[in-house]
């Protein structure tokens, strides 16, 4: 079976779509990337979605779900790349992947995702630090 | 509806999901034969890409015609969606934003249309359900 390759590099995870998404395609990604989460402790995941020329309700909504489903677990992600038409197809659709972490590039979705991560440490920092 | 020529026509096939990737680039060839922009292009293909999955999902499976068409001003790309599946019994409410039978957010129809220059559906239930869209090069 087709398999979207995930990328361990450090604390993070990298994801980079090559290919044309169809559904089975994209749950496959879903649970993979949440199992590579847990498997390897990872604090963020990055997808770059660069190449992707079509995103639908589906693919979007499964977007979405890898982020709820990341922070869940304590990791964070951001989805970088989209392409202008894919941005403007998806408001027009109605779906506005309300919740998802986004960037324009790699780069800036690398830093997002590292100040994101130095946020939440700080946060569960001071948590600690109240419960005490 | 404004009178339409058929410039081409294609019929496809589709019965598995593995069809949806090559019925996507279908779309995508005629898009690109009647000179559609990137933007259009997108919107068509995912359009599409929602449509084919109902076919798939509650139609099992089913022919969509691919052809590229005039009104005389203008070329554009119709498609039109057949199945023999259960068919709507409440084809207002599948229109309604947020309304599904599945476990979907419910975008598919009300949002496909949006994505369209002209949109129709035809239901019978226990025959079927055909989808017409059809997307102008400028619209």
């Amino acid at each position: 079976m087709e398999r979207i390759p995930i990328l361990k590099m450090g604390d993070f995870l990298l994801v980079t779509i090559q290919v044309d998404l169809y559904d089975q395609l994209a749950e496959n990604l879903e649970s993979d990337l949440v199992n590579a989460v847990k498997k390897h402790n990872s604090k963020g995941v990055l997808i770059d979605i660069s190449s992707v020329s079509i995103i639908d309700s589906f693919m979007g909504r499964i977007l979405g779900n890898i982020g709820v489903m990341s922070r869940i677990m304590g990791a964070q992600s951001v989805i970088v790349g989209m392409q202008p038409a894919v941005a403007m197809t998806l408001v027009e659709l109605g779906l506005t992947l309300t919740g998802v972490a986004t960037a324009l590039n790699v780069e800036k979705g690398m830093e997002l995702l590292r100040s994101k991560i130095l946020l939440s440490e700080g946060q569960s920092y001071d948590h600690d630090n109240n419960t005490e | 509806m404004i009178m339409t020529t058929i410039l081409n026509k294609q019929d496809f096939v589709i019965i598995r999901e593995q069809d949806v990737v090559p019925f996507r680039n279908q779309v995508k060839d005629a898009a690109v034969k009647v000179g559609m922009g990137i933007l259009n292009q997108t919107k068509l293909i995912t359009a599409a890409s929602e449509l084919v999955r109902n076919l798939l999902k509650y139609g099992g499976g089913g022919t969509v015609e691919i052809e590229t068409v005039s009104n005389g001003r203008e070329n554009g790309v119709r498609l039109r969606f057949s199945d023999k599946g259960p068919g709507i019994k409440d084809v207002d409410l599948a229109m309604k934003d947020g309304y599904s039978t599945g476990k979907s957010l419910g975008l598919g129809l009300p949002g496909t249309k949006r994505l369209v220059n002209e949109f129709d559906i035809q239901s019978t239930v226990g025959e079927g359900t055909t989808v017409t869209i059809i997307k102008w090069k400028n619209g």
